[in-house]
């Protein structure tokens, strides 16, 4: 595993510098506006995170912090270095993890990492040092030889962080990161993700899942439709757009018509989803023995702990799966 | 990217460099099937074999500038450009459309410090290093046959490298273009009448007062270059060919890395 990161060139390297600062950044696909004028900064060192429903313009930004896609206006700057002008050179000292993954299929596992390593002008010997480092590191060490369309799908996710990780990134992009990894190995990524920032990489992450960046990142943006509906870390944003608790509860279909104005008397926010209903309250059991005084009758109830799942609720009034 | 050669310039070694990744990349691809590349050995043989007993039973001799040539001896090199021609476009076309659409490699290779001008470089440069084989295996075939008069013949490597570097750098520029495979049928239709029409079977004087129609095809000029570099009758005229397949050359290029540049840097 990379226990050292890069050092980078004195010129770029302030302490308190962002790695990345992006101004009113805008991305047009012919007539379409899918970045609608997104401002961020990205410190060094911490776990950023986009969060958002699809088609929100996720990827569009990952694609222009990874400098393959120029924005349509605005201005970005990343290490310092304008990704217009300064491509390769931001590219040389990061790393990307795409939203799907695009592994050389005429490649074996060990192969795809090593010729990746190459494209980054490393010696072949430390290529095939940090091959075998990262493959048991994301725990593919037994199918080094393998091809690459066997593999299971979170194999190849797991293969494609592992690439990504070859040159030892100060930066590390990733899209999506554990969609489609079974709970268990969502878990084990989280770990090693939480690892490479102890040893000071940054990370910037996109997810539509609210655990995942309550659990990852530091800071993240909460982004609809092309514009940041908010910002914050995640116990802020609960703090600010939800409350401590959250009840649930599910009622039959023939109630459900008039349980808005029925629990408006409760004086709490509600929210009523297709298959649940939703109490904000600062204290979940209280409020259901409030519920069914009002002489309502659940199918069944739950109190948790709000997430930002709730917090996306109340900023768009859509649930992220809609 | 490069939008000028004063500017490309400084940074050539490390473009040139950064490049040589793609033909390691290609070398790794073919390190397992490379019976692939040694059964292409057999081909020109097959062909040349062919024209001698053939053809040149036949046929007797043809006139060139006054002089009489063997018909076998005149009609061999002409395959050698032709050949290094199809190979070119095959690698530049097929090859890179399957790498550009289907497999996205090149989307992961412009997530590390490679550009489109290196990815277009190095494709070119590995459909060269396949052409220059082939072509090795062509000219030992033609001396092997007694089917060449001068050493200077043995120019003809650079030659068809030259041929290669003009077809694969404007295929490669042609196939960034292409919507679907379908539009591949389109690529036959421009290389076969080149292929017939070149001065390969019969010198540029047949052609009467069309002479100039010939002379529109950048193969014509590479069968000129190989068919004189095989008969011995080099002479100083031979530099405008050069400079014809040259300009192709620059010309594919620039466009080729520039389309890249569009297609993947949305
Ligand atoms: N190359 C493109 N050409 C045209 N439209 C595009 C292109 N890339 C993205 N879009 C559009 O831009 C919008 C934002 O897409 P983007 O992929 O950034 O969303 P996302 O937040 O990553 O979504 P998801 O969660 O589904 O991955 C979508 O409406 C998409 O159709
Ligand atoms: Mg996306």
């Amino acid at each position: 595993m990379p226990e050292t990161v890069l050092t980078q060139p004195a010129e770029t390297a302030t302490a308190t510098a962002p790695v990345v600062a992006a101004v009113d950044i805008r991305k047009q696909f012919g007539a379409f506006e899918a970045v609608r004028g997104v401002s961020f900064e990205v410190r060094r060192g911490e776990c950023f995170g986009f969060l958002g429903p699809n088609g929100a313009g996720k990827s569009s930004l990952m694609r222009m912090v990874s400098s393959v896609s120029p924005a349509t206006s605005g201005t970005m700057s990343i290490f310092g270095l304008d990704p217009r002008t300064s491509g390769s050179q931001i590219r040389a000292r990061m790393g990307v993890v795409p939203q799907t993954d695009n592994l050389d299929q005429e490649l074996t596992v060990e192969e795809n990492l090593l010729i990746y390593g190459r494209y980054f002008d490393l010696s072949r010997a430390e290529c095939r040092r940090r091959a075998k480092d990262l493959l048991d590191f994301v725990q593919l060490g037994d199918r080094a030889q393998s091809r690459v369309e066997p593999l299971s799908g979170g194999m190849k996710r797991r293969l494609t962080i592992a690439r990504s990780l070859m040159s030892k990134p100060e930066l590390l992009l990733l899209d999506e990161p554990t969609t489609g990894l079974d709970p268990q190995a969502r878990h084990v990524l989280w770990d090693r993700l939480y690892r490479l920032k102890e040893q000071g990489v940054t990370l910037v992450l996109t997810t539509h899942y609210m655990d995942e960046a309550e659990q990852l990142c530091d800071r993240l943006v909460v982004v609809d439709r092309g514009q940041i509906v908010a910002e914050g870390s995640p116990a802020q944003l609960i703090r600010e757009h939800a409350t401590r608790e959250v009840l649930e509860i599910r009622v039959a279909a023939s109630v459900v018509a008039g349980i808005e104005s029925a629990l408006s008397s409760l004086g709490l926010r509600t929210e009523v989803l297709p298959d649940r209903v939703l109490l904000y309250s600062n204290n979940g059991e209280q409020t259901l023995k409030d519920v069914h005084e009002l002489g309502i009758t659940t199918l069944s109830s739950l109190v948790r702990r709000s997430s930002l799942e709730d917090v996306f609720l109340r900023l768009t009034g859509r649930t992220l799966n809609d | 990217m490069s939008t000028g050669l004063l500017r490309i310039a400084p940074h050539i070694p490390l473009r040139v460099r950064r490049s040589t990744r793609l033909v390691e990349r290609s070398i790794m691809v073919y390190r397992r099937t490379w019976m692939i590349i040694v059964s292409g050995f057999f081909e020109p043989l097959f062909y040349l074999l062919s024209i001698r007993i053939g053809f040149g039973a036949l046929i007797g001799d043809v006139e060139v500038d006054g002089t009489l040539v063997d018909y076998a001896q005149f009609v061999a090199p002409a395959l050698m450009a032709s050949a290094a021609m199809n190979g070119a476009v095959y690698d530049s076309t097929m090859n890179i459309f399957h790498k550009l659409r289907n497999a996205k490699l090149y989307d992961t290779v412009l997530s590390t410090p490679l550009g489109p001008t290196e990815v277009a470089l190095g494709e070119i440069a590995w459909a060269l290093i396949r052409g220059l084989i082939y072509s090795t295996a062509f000219l030992v075939c033609l001396v092997a046959l007694g089917m060449t008069s001068s050493w200077w013949v043995v120019l003809t490597i650079p030659a068809c490298a030259l041929i290669g570097l003009a077809f694969s750098s404007f295929g490669m520029a042609i196939t960034t273009y292409m919507r679907g495979w379908n539009d591949f049928e389109f690529i036959p239709a421009a290389t076969l009448p080149m292929f017939l029409f070149s001065a390969t079977f019969y010198p540029l004087s047949s052609y009467g007062s069309y002479a100039w129609v010939v002379e529109l095809s950048p193969l014509y000029h590479g069968v000129a270059l190989i068919r004189a570099l095989s008969l011995g009758e080099v002479e100083w005229s031979m530099v405008g060919h050069v400079v014809v397949l040259g300009v192709v050359s620059v010309i594919g290029m620039r466009i080729a890395s520039r389309r890249l540049a569009t297609l993947l840097m949305t």
